[in-house]
Protein backbone atom coordinates (compact mmCIF):
# COMPACT_ATOMS: atom_id res chain seq x y z
CA UNK A 1 0.00 0.00 0.00
CA UNK A 2 1.75 3.24 -0.92
CA UNK A 3 0.10 6.42 0.82
CA UNK A 4 1.16 9.95 -0.60
CA UNK A 5 2.23 11.89 2.93
CA UNK A 6 3.50 15.68 1.33
CA UNK A 7 2.54 17.50 -1.79
CA UNK A 8 4.00 20.47 -2.96
CA UNK A 9 1.81 22.37 -5.77
CA UNK A 10 1.46 25.43 -7.65
CA UNK A 11 -2.11 26.96 -7.66
CA UNK A 12 -3.66 30.24 -9.20
CA UNK A 13 -6.42 31.39 -7.82
CA UNK A 14 -8.50 34.41 -7.49
CA UNK A 15 -8.34 36.70 -4.49
CA UNK A 16 -11.61 35.27 -2.78
CA UNK A 17 -11.79 33.13 -1.47
CA UNK A 18 -8.82 34.34 0.82
CA UNK A 19 -5.40 32.58 1.35
CA UNK A 20 -6.84 31.90 4.60
CA UNK A 21 -10.36 30.66 3.60
CA UNK A 22 -8.48 28.50 1.36
CA UNK A 23 -6.02 27.14 3.16
CA UNK A 24 -8.99 26.20 5.45
CA UNK A 25 -10.81 24.78 3.19
CA UNK A 26 -8.30 22.34 1.77
CA UNK A 27 -7.37 21.51 5.41
CA UNK A 28 -11.25 19.87 5.64
CA UNK A 29 -10.84 17.85 2.85
CA UNK A 30 -8.71 15.17 5.20
CA UNK A 31 -6.21 15.23 8.15
CA UNK A 32 -4.03 17.36 6.84
CA UNK A 33 -1.50 20.45 7.83
CA UNK A 34 -1.57 22.77 4.76
CA UNK A 35 0.54 25.91 4.57
CA UNK A 36 0.47 28.63 2.29
CA UNK A 37 2.71 30.75 0.20
CA UNK A 38 2.09 33.88 -2.09
CA UNK A 39 4.10 33.76 -4.53
CA UNK A 40 2.76 36.31 -6.70
CA UNK A 41 -0.26 38.61 -7.12
CA UNK A 42 -1.85 40.72 -9.56
CA UNK A 43 -5.02 42.36 -9.37
CA UNK A 44 -7.66 39.47 -9.86
CA UNK A 45 -5.06 36.47 -9.12
CA UNK A 46 -2.35 35.39 -6.54
CA UNK A 47 -0.21 31.97 -7.28
CA UNK A 48 -0.04 30.09 -4.36
CA UNK A 49 2.59 27.13 -3.47
CA UNK A 50 0.59 24.79 -1.48
CA UNK A 51 2.03 22.25 0.79
CA UNK A 52 -0.02 19.69 2.01
CA UNK A 53 1.03 16.82 4.54
CA UNK A 54 -0.96 14.31 5.95
CA UNK A 55 -1.14 10.55 7.06
CA UNK A 56 -2.69 9.47 3.69
CA UNK A 57 -3.54 12.45 1.40
CA UNK A 58 -6.21 11.97 -1.01
CA UNK A 59 -4.93 13.91 -4.47
CA UNK A 60 -8.65 13.63 -6.03
CA UNK A 61 -10.49 15.08 -3.42
CA UNK A 62 -7.75 17.80 -3.06
CA UNK A 63 -7.71 18.54 -7.13
CA UNK A 64 -11.30 19.18 -6.84
CA UNK A 65 -11.59 21.09 -4.12
CA UNK A 66 -8.92 23.52 -5.44
CA UNK A 67 -10.94 23.15 -9.04
CA UNK A 68 -14.43 23.83 -7.01
CA UNK A 69 -13.26 26.83 -5.50
CA UNK A 70 -11.92 28.71 -8.56
CA UNK A 71 -8.68 27.70 -8.33
CA UNK A 72 -6.33 26.40 -10.82
CA UNK A 73 -3.26 23.36 -10.47
CA UNK A 74 -0.46 24.49 -12.53
CA UNK A 75 1.89 21.97 -11.55
CA UNK A 76 2.50 19.45 -8.67
CA UNK A 77 6.38 20.30 -7.96
CA UNK A 78 7.26 17.71 -5.06
CA UNK A 79 5.51 14.62 -3.78
CA UNK A 80 6.41 12.52 -0.99
CA UNK A 81 4.92 8.99 -0.75
CA UNK A 82 5.57 6.14 1.55
CA UNK A 83 4.86 2.62 1.06
CA UNK A 84 3.23 0.13 3.81
CA UNK A 85 3.28 -3.29 4.16
CA UNK A 86 -0.54 -4.00 3.63
CA UNK A 87 -2.75 -5.00 6.65
CA UNK A 88 -3.22 -8.92 7.40
CA UNK A 89 -5.78 -10.81 8.78
CA UNK B 1 -19.55 20.46 0.63
CA UNK B 2 -22.69 21.25 2.48
CA UNK B 3 -25.49 23.45 0.62
CA UNK B 4 -25.08 25.96 3.53
CA UNK B 5 -21.27 26.37 3.09
CA UNK B 6 -21.61 26.57 -0.48
CA UNK B 7 -24.11 29.36 -0.37
CA UNK B 8 -22.00 31.06 2.44
CA UNK B 9 -19.01 30.44 0.15
CA UNK B 10 -20.80 32.16 -2.46
CA UNK B 11 -21.68 34.92 -0.41
CA UNK B 12 -18.18 35.10 0.54
CA UNK B 13 -16.79 35.62 -2.44
CA UNK B 14 -18.92 38.08 -3.90
CA UNK B 15 -18.99 39.81 -1.14
CA UNK B 16 -22.63 40.44 -1.03
CA UNK B 17 -23.31 40.34 2.55
CA UNK B 18 -22.61 44.20 2.49
CA UNK B 19 -24.29 44.30 -0.95
CA UNK B 20 -27.48 42.44 0.70
CA UNK B 21 -27.46 44.82 3.55
CA UNK B 22 -27.31 48.01 1.16
CA UNK B 23 -30.36 46.80 -1.01
CA UNK B 24 -32.72 46.29 2.30
CA UNK B 25 -31.92 49.59 3.85
CA UNK B 26 -31.61 51.39 0.04
CA UNK B 27 -34.81 49.80 -1.03
CA UNK B 28 -36.86 50.26 2.85
CA UNK B 29 -35.57 53.19 2.76
CA UNK B 30 -37.92 53.88 -0.59
CA UNK B 31 -40.37 52.11 0.57
CA UNK B 32 -40.78 53.88 3.69
CA UNK B 33 -40.75 57.32 2.25
CA UNK B 34 -43.64 56.23 0.02
CA UNK B 35 -45.79 55.67 2.55
CA UNK B 36 -44.88 58.71 4.40
CA UNK B 37 -45.64 60.63 1.13
CA UNK B 38 -48.76 59.12 0.26
CA UNK B 39 -50.02 59.25 4.09
CA UNK B 40 -49.01 62.91 4.09
CA UNK B 41 -50.77 63.69 0.82
CA UNK B 42 -54.14 61.55 2.36
CA UNK B 43 -54.04 63.28 5.37
CA UNK B 44 -53.68 66.81 4.16
CA UNK B 45 -56.39 66.44 1.48
CA UNK B 46 -58.94 64.93 3.99
CA UNK B 47 -62.19 63.41 3.29
CA UNK B 48 -60.73 59.68 1.98
CA UNK B 49 -62.53 56.72 3.58
CA UNK B 50 -59.47 54.49 5.31
CA UNK B 51 -60.19 51.69 2.30
CA UNK B 52 -59.09 54.36 -0.79
CA UNK B 53 -56.17 55.11 1.38
CA UNK B 54 -55.32 51.18 2.24
CA UNK B 55 -55.96 50.36 -1.10
CA UNK B 56 -53.66 53.15 -2.23
CA UNK B 57 -50.45 52.20 0.04
CA UNK B 58 -51.01 48.54 -0.49
CA UNK B 59 -50.95 49.14 -4.53
CA UNK B 60 -47.59 51.29 -4.08
CA UNK B 61 -46.18 48.93 -1.65
CA UNK B 62 -46.72 46.00 -4.33
CA UNK B 63 -45.19 47.92 -7.64
CA UNK B 64 -42.42 49.05 -5.41
CA UNK B 65 -41.81 44.83 -4.25
CA UNK B 66 -42.02 44.23 -8.20
CA UNK B 67 -40.02 47.09 -9.36
CA UNK B 68 -37.57 46.28 -6.51
CA UNK B 69 -37.34 42.33 -7.47
CA UNK B 70 -36.48 42.54 -10.85
CA UNK B 71 -35.00 45.46 -11.17
CA UNK B 72 -32.25 44.41 -8.70
CA UNK B 73 -32.49 41.11 -10.64
CA UNK B 74 -31.14 41.94 -13.95
CA UNK B 75 -28.48 44.18 -12.46
CA UNK B 76 -26.96 41.81 -10.28
CA UNK B 77 -26.91 39.21 -12.81
CA UNK B 78 -25.40 41.37 -15.73
CA UNK B 79 -22.95 42.42 -13.26
CA UNK B 80 -22.08 39.29 -11.85
CA UNK B 81 -21.87 37.66 -15.43
CA UNK B 82 -19.58 40.67 -16.45
CA UNK B 83 -17.63 39.69 -13.39
CA UNK B 84 -17.01 36.31 -13.99
CA UNK B 85 -16.11 36.90 -17.71
CA UNK B 86 -13.36 38.90 -16.38
CA UNK B 87 -12.15 36.95 -13.29
CA UNK B 88 -12.29 33.83 -16.41
CA UNK B 89 -10.14 36.26 -18.56
CA UNK B 90 -7.19 36.80 -15.82
CA UNK B 91 -7.72 32.82 -14.68
CA UNK B 92 -7.23 31.56 -18.20
CA UNK B 93 -9.50 29.12 -17.33
CA UNK B 94 -13.22 27.61 -17.38
CA UNK B 95 -15.19 28.61 -14.28
CA UNK B 96 -17.97 26.29 -14.95
CA UNK B 97 -18.93 24.81 -11.75
CA UNK B 98 -17.29 26.31 -9.53
CA UNK B 99 -17.97 28.47 -6.53
CA UNK B 100 -17.81 31.51 -8.69
CA UNK B 101 -20.23 30.73 -11.19
CA UNK B 102 -22.84 29.34 -8.53
CA UNK B 103 -22.66 32.92 -7.09
CA UNK B 104 -23.47 34.10 -10.77
CA UNK B 105 -26.91 32.40 -10.27
CA UNK B 106 -27.60 31.72 -6.91
CA UNK B 107 -27.26 35.36 -5.48
CA UNK B 108 -28.85 37.55 -8.44
CA UNK B 109 -32.36 36.08 -7.38
CA UNK B 110 -31.19 36.09 -3.16
CA UNK B 111 -30.73 39.70 -3.80
CA UNK B 112 -33.54 40.89 -5.69
CA UNK B 113 -35.58 38.71 -2.76
CA UNK B 114 -34.11 40.93 -0.31
CA UNK B 115 -34.74 43.97 -2.32
CA UNK B 116 -38.37 43.36 -3.10
CA UNK B 117 -39.04 41.96 0.49
CA UNK B 118 -37.62 45.11 2.39
CA UNK B 119 -40.28 47.85 0.80
CA UNK B 120 -43.49 45.73 1.31
CA UNK B 121 -42.08 44.65 4.92
CA UNK B 122 -42.02 48.25 5.66
CA UNK B 123 -45.04 49.71 3.70
CA UNK B 124 -46.81 46.82 5.69
CA UNK B 125 -45.44 47.84 8.82
CA UNK B 126 -46.23 51.45 8.22
CA UNK B 127 -49.92 50.86 7.32
CA UNK B 128 -50.89 48.42 9.85
CA UNK B 129 -52.62 51.02 12.01
CA UNK B 130 -54.81 51.80 9.13
CA UNK B 131 -55.99 47.64 8.83
CA UNK B 132 -56.20 47.77 12.73
CA UNK B 133 -58.68 50.52 12.67
CA UNK B 134 -60.36 49.17 9.54
CA UNK B 135 -60.86 46.09 11.77
CA UNK B 136 -62.43 48.15 14.67
CA UNK B 137 -59.27 48.00 16.57
CA UNK B 138 -59.26 51.31 18.97
CA UNK B 139 -55.84 53.50 18.30
CA UNK B 140 -54.64 56.21 20.74
CA UNK B 141 -54.54 58.55 17.79
CA UNK B 142 -56.33 58.82 14.21
CA UNK B 143 -55.33 56.13 12.09
CA UNK B 144 -53.58 58.27 9.11
CA UNK B 145 -51.10 59.83 12.18
CA UNK B 146 -50.73 56.83 13.77
CA UNK B 147 -49.36 55.57 10.39
CA UNK B 148 -47.52 58.37 9.96
CA UNK B 149 -45.86 58.09 13.02
CA UNK B 150 -45.42 54.60 12.04
CA UNK B 151 -43.57 55.44 9.13
CA UNK B 152 -41.29 58.18 10.97
CA UNK B 153 -40.61 55.20 13.78
CA UNK B 154 -39.23 52.82 10.76
CA UNK B 155 -37.37 55.57 8.71
CA UNK B 156 -35.70 56.35 12.28
CA UNK B 157 -34.79 52.50 13.13
CA UNK B 158 -33.17 52.48 9.55
CA UNK B 159 -31.28 55.53 10.53
CA UNK B 160 -30.24 53.21 13.50
CA UNK B 161 -29.19 50.15 11.50
CA UNK B 162 -27.32 52.09 9.13
CA UNK B 163 -25.41 54.15 12.04
CA UNK B 164 -24.80 50.47 13.94
CA UNK B 165 -23.61 48.96 10.28
CA UNK B 166 -21.02 51.95 9.66
CA UNK B 167 -19.96 51.71 13.29
CA UNK B 168 -20.81 55.69 13.94
CA UNK B 169 -23.24 57.09 16.48
CA UNK B 170 -27.00 55.85 15.98
CA UNK B 171 -28.46 58.13 17.51
CA UNK B 172 -27.10 60.72 15.31
CA UNK B 173 -27.71 58.64 12.35
CA UNK B 174 -31.38 57.74 13.22
CA UNK B 175 -32.07 62.08 13.74
CA UNK B 176 -30.43 62.50 10.07
CA UNK B 177 -32.99 59.59 8.45
CA UNK B 178 -35.94 61.19 10.32
CA UNK B 179 -34.71 64.94 9.04
CA UNK B 180 -35.38 63.41 5.81
CA UNK B 181 -38.09 62.61 6.32
CA UNK B 182 -39.21 66.01 7.83
CA UNK B 183 -38.22 67.23 4.78
CA UNK B 184 -39.98 65.40 2.39
CA UNK B 185 -43.12 65.93 5.11
CA UNK B 186 -42.67 69.73 5.01
CA UNK B 187 -42.04 69.72 0.71
CA UNK B 188 -45.69 67.58 0.09
CA UNK B 189 -47.13 70.03 2.84
CA UNK B 190 -45.91 72.93 0.74
CA UNK B 191 -47.32 71.99 -2.36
Amino acid sequence: MVLVKRLVLDVLKPHHPSVLEFGRLLAEQGEHLVRLTVLEMDDRTETLQVVIEGPDIDFDRVQAAITEFGASLHSIDEVEVESQPEPTV
Amino acid sequence: MRPFARLHLGLYLSLSRGIIRRYFVVNGFDGALTMLGLLTGFHIGGKVTLDVVIGACLGAAVALAISGLTSAYLSESAERRRSLSELEAAMVTDLSGTAHSNAVWVLPPLIALVNGIAPLLISLIIITPLWLAHAGMALPLAPLPTSIATALLCIFGLGVFLGRVGGTSWLWSGIKTLLVASVTMLIILLL
